[in-house]
């Protein structure tokens, strides 16, 4: 069943025959390259490969997406697995890089995975993704870059909403709360970065607010200095903030130091605990829009998350921990519901799917995904006080 | 105005640093040859030190420190010297970089596999609290940075000049076989220098970690920056480091600012480039008494 | 003499049996051992490539990623244009050719480690240009879709005839290395490896020889960047960072810097040994960075210089290195 997938080796072994293929098996033997020993697919088990950033620049974000997806794995296993069988999931490391993580989509899908859950760097599933759609696997990514849904690949589907769906979701606060007029953009300048501050910079301008400052800053930064003085001195009524965790807490921590004094406002990262962590008393007040967040804890599913997370691995989950959750469950309720694994059923089920919590509880919240894997589902505005994120107000799905 | 002013200061206090980490580079690369390209991992590691001192080992933060400080001595200084330097200098000068960039690696994974990938919180060491000054707001931290690395350099000149022991290194920088002749204990000074190097890596490394945080990656770019500084400002001088490190300081901050925010970490290349092209001795550098 | 012809029949012998296993090796494998394969052969040629820089020439170049990543950009928008990839090689090899002398020419003229600082910091530069100037590469989306080579009835579309398409380059590109490092040219390299001041005296312009060394050994980095962009048929420029530079640089000094098949041994040691040392889960960098420091401290000349250690010991009549000779024997 596997092997009509692998379009690239199938009339290559046609053509080669049976003998030649032996010598090459010895000498991969000879050699003693442990390539070869898949592990014939038992009937009792489902594989998922989990491709992440386990190491290099990702790390963070990859770890805490494999450890969301372990305890779903777990919790999937003990509620019967999926289709009646135990659920397997081989990890594989992309260490940060887009190349390797294309290998090993692609070493996943030999080894008989029957979906992908990641990478949750954007970067890298632009690549690794285009492997997953050759073999028609399905794929839930963590990544928010716009792109990953605009190239027309019906296996992707994202565990939280991109930021065009995102960032768009803040504009009324802007407009309406804040009553901003001009407002600044401070950024990380890779391709999650840079995929925000376009939705943001053409969203202000369909609501005529001005963006008047527009800096971008470089991954991994640690001196904010320049960029903080520049927004102060173009003094916006309030500055929109797109960087990563690190990145998010050193600027929070030089604009306390400069008194920046308009509203900081972000996407998703902001309020996170991780940066109230690392910022301290610098992230007071800091405000941001997240799709899903494990403070959340009035919604039931998500307290009850945090808490078997917390039990597990001793931290706070974070947001990309609940992508990985979220990933693997629905991967499990999508293929109950088809019945089987194939992906072209898995992805024509994926369609226009809303799953609601009342029929699919481990879905956190009630959560849509379009013809081409987005995904929608209620959101919150969060406001650091007194040291911990505290939600002010819902957003509806969008 | 105040927003210059803001920048150049800013740039000050973070050259301060970078001036920290380019002396001890540099001194290591007089006393022994030896171009260290673990250099910014150096300068990373001493700070999970002290967290391992007090989340580990339940220390308070000041006794932290200081076994942080005596454990980047002892391992950074002392065993880097015995297990990788002393063994690999006679293989020849390449070999030796090339160790010293699989230690960076090895150190950067370490610290990420036994402490963690996510990026830390650090206690700060002076107060955060800005100072309001003719516009420009400066934290104590800032002007204890400057204050602490001037400090080094005139400590260190002193020291150098001043003492046997000091007059001894330098004797053993320029020319290690006629300062053996005279009597030196060459093999004692060029420890003395690693060591040295160990101490001013860790201080650095307690100065900028409570805000650049505590993250297995940061040796990355300041490692690359205390070189450029060192060759900026001439290394076979001490205050060369100095004026290396906070003229990189300030010019990015400046670069950032007022020309371009996206080439800035292309600055060190073109200072790099305009040096050798134009004082390849360095700013106060001199060109005789090279020891490279 | 008698022994050094013996020898050489023997090495003959050796690459036409490593030949033979790299054309059967492949066969009737999953694309990942195919894909990984064709990698290793990437990889082998521009560490092949910075062996130039940095074993005949004695020089630390820490760009080589940055010169694939130019090979491959140079490709990648050529091929995407309508131009066939034959074309766009001779230009991205010019380009990385060009880039090395104007690079290397400042470094090189100051003695001391400066050409390491200098690609050390032009890395970065490479990658802001790539991520910055996105009219032209794409900026961090990078490039995708760009077609693979045809040559007449033989396309390259599938994973097998690629890695024979790779095979062919690398053999090719291992001659044309051969032919550099046995021509006069190439023993005026070795002769500055073996000793720089005698080479200098003897009236070898050093600098000279050592910029274009930097130069080839960069182009080098081209053609393996030009394999990249059809292999992957995306690339953004994180894919080109340091950490790859170094990676390579490894890879030539695990091998054996200044060994002609130090390279091929290297370039396997770093692309298999994520899967050797799978059972490690994360520490395997951890192990690696440490064996090469250990390897650094006992046998400085790489796992080659194991063998010929080994060799020296067990048949100590035959050269432990037939180039030493000939290096010996310059005028």
């Amino acid at each position: 069943m596997k092997r009509h997938r692998n379009r690239f080796s199938v009339d290559w072994e046609d053509k080669v025959g049976r003998s030649k293929n032996y010598s090459g098996l010895l000498l991969a033997a000879l050699i003693a390259l442990p390539v070869g020993s898949v592990s014939a697919q038992t009937a009792n088990t489902v594989k998922l490969g989990m491709v992440g950033e386990l190491s290099g620049a990702g790390a963070p974000s990859g770890t805490n997406w494999r450890d969301g997806a372990r305890l779903a794995v777990t919790e999937v296993n003990a509620a019967g697995g999926i289709l009646g069988k135990k659920v397997e999931m081989p990890e594989y490391d992309t260490q940060t890089d887009p190349q390797v993580s294309r290998a090993l989509v692609q070493k996943a899908i030999d080894e008989g995975v029957v979906a992908i859950i990641g990478t949750v760097y954007s970067g890298s599933t632009l690549v690794n993704m285009l492997v997953a759609k050759q073999n028609s696997i399905p794929q839930f990514v963590g990544s928010e870059a716009p792109t990953i849904v605009e190239r027309g690949n019906p296996f992707v589907y994202r565990t939280s909403s991109g930021a065009q769906k995102g960032v768009p979701a803040l504009t009324p606060y802007f407009k309406d709360t804040l009553k901003a007029k001009k407002v600044g953009v401070a950024w990380v300048n890779n391709e999650f970065g840079r995929g925000g501050r376009n939705v943001f910079i053409a969203e202000m301008k369909k609501a005529g607010i001005d963006v008047i400052i527009d800096v971008p800053s470089e991954q991994a930064q640690t001196d904010y200095a320049a960029d903080v003085a520049k927004l102060k001195s173009a003094n916006p009524d309030a500055v929109f903030v797109y960087m990563n965790q690190e990145e998010s807490a050193r600027f929070l921590i030089e604009a306390k130091k400069q008194t920046l004094p308009m509203p900081l406002v972000g996407e998703v990262t902001l309020t996170e605990a991780k940066v109230i962590e690392l910022a301290g008393p610098a992230a007071e007040g800091a405000i941001a829009h997240v799709g899903v967040t494990a403070t959340a804890t009035e919604v039931p599913g998500i307290a009850a998350f945090a808490k078997s997370f917390e039990e597990t691995f001793k931290r706070k989950p974070t947001h990309d921990a609940i992508k990985g959750y979220v990933g693997v469950w629905s991967t499990k309720y999508v293929m109950d519901m088809v019945g089987k694994t194939d992906g072209e059923a898995f992805s024509k089920k994926m369609k226009g799917l809303c799953l609601k919590v009342a029929d699919h509880p481990k879905i956190l919240l009630d959560t849509c995904w379009d013809d081409r894997g987005e995904m929608s589902r209620p959101s919150f505005m969060v406001q650091v006080k007194g040291g911990s994120p505290v939600v002010i107000g819902a957003v509806p799905a969008n | 105005m105040s927003q210059f002013l803001q920048v150049l200061l800013s740039g000050l206090a973070t050259g301060a640093v970078y001036a920290l980490v380019a002396i001890g580079f540099t001194l290591v690369w007089q006393a022994a040859q030896t171009v260290n390209f673990a250099q910014g991992e150096f300068v990373m590691v001493p700070a999970f030190f002290v967290l391992i001192g007090m989340h580990w080992l339940g220390l308070s933060f000041w006794i932290s420190l200081l076994f942080g400080l005596v454990v980047s001595i002892v391992l950074l200084g002392l065993v880097f010297k015995k297990l990788i330097v002393e063994p690999i200098l006679p293989h020849g000068g390449i070999t030796l970089i090339i160790a010293t960039m699989a230690l960076g690696i090895l150190l950067k994974e370490s610290a990420k596999e036994f402490y963690g990938a996510e990026a830390q919180p650090f206690p700060a060491l002076f107060p955060g609290d800005p100072i309001n000054l003719f516009g420009a707001a400066v934290s104590l931290r800032d002007l204890l940075n400057l204050g602490i690395s001037l400090g080094v350099v005139v400590l260190l000149t002193l020291f150098l000049n001043r003492t046997r022991t000091g007059r001894c290194m330098q004797a053993t920088a320029q020319n290690p076989g006629v300062a053996e002749i005279l009597g030196v204990d060459v093999k004692r000074m060029v420890l003395y220098t690693f060591l040295i190097n160990a101490a001013l890596a860790a201080l650095a490394s307690f100065l900028i970690t409570p805000v650049y945080l505590a993250k297995f990656s940061n040796g990355e770019t300041l490692g690359l920056i205390a070189f450029i500084a060192a060759i900026v400002g001439g290394f076979n001088q001490i205050r060369g480091a100095l004026v290396g490190g906070l003229l990189i300081g300030v010019l990015d901050n400046l670069t950032a600012t007022y020309v371009t925010a996206q080439y800035r970490a292309a600055l060190p290349l073109v200072l790099l480039i305009a040096i050798i092209l134009v004082r390849p001795q360095g700013l106060v550098g001199t060109s005789e008494g090279r020891a490279v | 003499m008698r022994g050094l012809s013996l020898h050489r029949s023997w090495r003959l012998l050796l690459i036409v049996a490593l030949l033979a296993a790299a054309i059967l090796l492949p066969l009737g494998q999953k694309n990942y051992f195919i894909y990984v394969l064709t990698s290793w052969l990437i990889f082998t040629i521009a560490a092949m490539g910075l062996n130039l820089t940095l074993g005949y020439a004695g020089q630390i170049s820490l760009a080589q990623a940055s010169f694939m990543a130019l090979g491959a950009y140079t490709t990648a928008l050529m091929t995407l244009a309508g131009w066939h990839w034959l074309v766009s090689l001779p230009v991205g090899l010019t380009l990385c050719f060009v880039v090395g002398l104007v690079l290397g020419y400042p470094a090189l003229r100051v003695k001391g480690h400066f050409l390491a600082f200098v690609t050390l910091a032009f890395n970065t530069l490479v990658f802001l240009v790539l991520r910055n100037e996105e009219w032209l590469t794409g900026g961090t989306y990078g490039l995708s879709g760009m077609p693979r080579p045809e040559f007449g009835s033989f396309s390259t579309d599938k994973q097998l005839p690629f890695y024979y398409f790779t095979l062919g380059v690398t053999v090719l590109a291992a001659l044309g290395l051969w032919a550099i490092v046995r021509s006069p040219w190439g023993r005026a390299f070795k002769a500055l490896r073996e000793n720089p001041i005698r080479a200098e005296s003897l009236g070898v312009d050093t600098r000279r020889f050592t910029l274009l060394a930097f130069a080839i050994g960069s182009a080098y980095g081209g053609l393996a960047g030009a394999l990249v962009t059809p292999l992957v048929q995306f690339i953004e420029p994180g894919s080109f960072g340091l950490a790859h530079s170094l990676r390579i640089l490894l890879m030539v000094v695990v091998g054996g810097a200044g060994y002609f098949f130090g390279p091929f041994i290297g370039a396997a040691v770093v692309i298999l040994l994520p899967e050797v040392l799978r059972f490690t889960e994360g520490y395997y960098l951890i192990i690696y960075s440490a064996l090469v420091i250990v390897m650094l401290v006992f046998v400085p000349s790489g796992l080659i210089g194991i063998f010929g250690k080994l060799r020296a010991r067990f048949w100590p009549r035959r050269q432990v290195r037939a180039d030493m000779a000939e290096g010996a024997r310059l005028p």
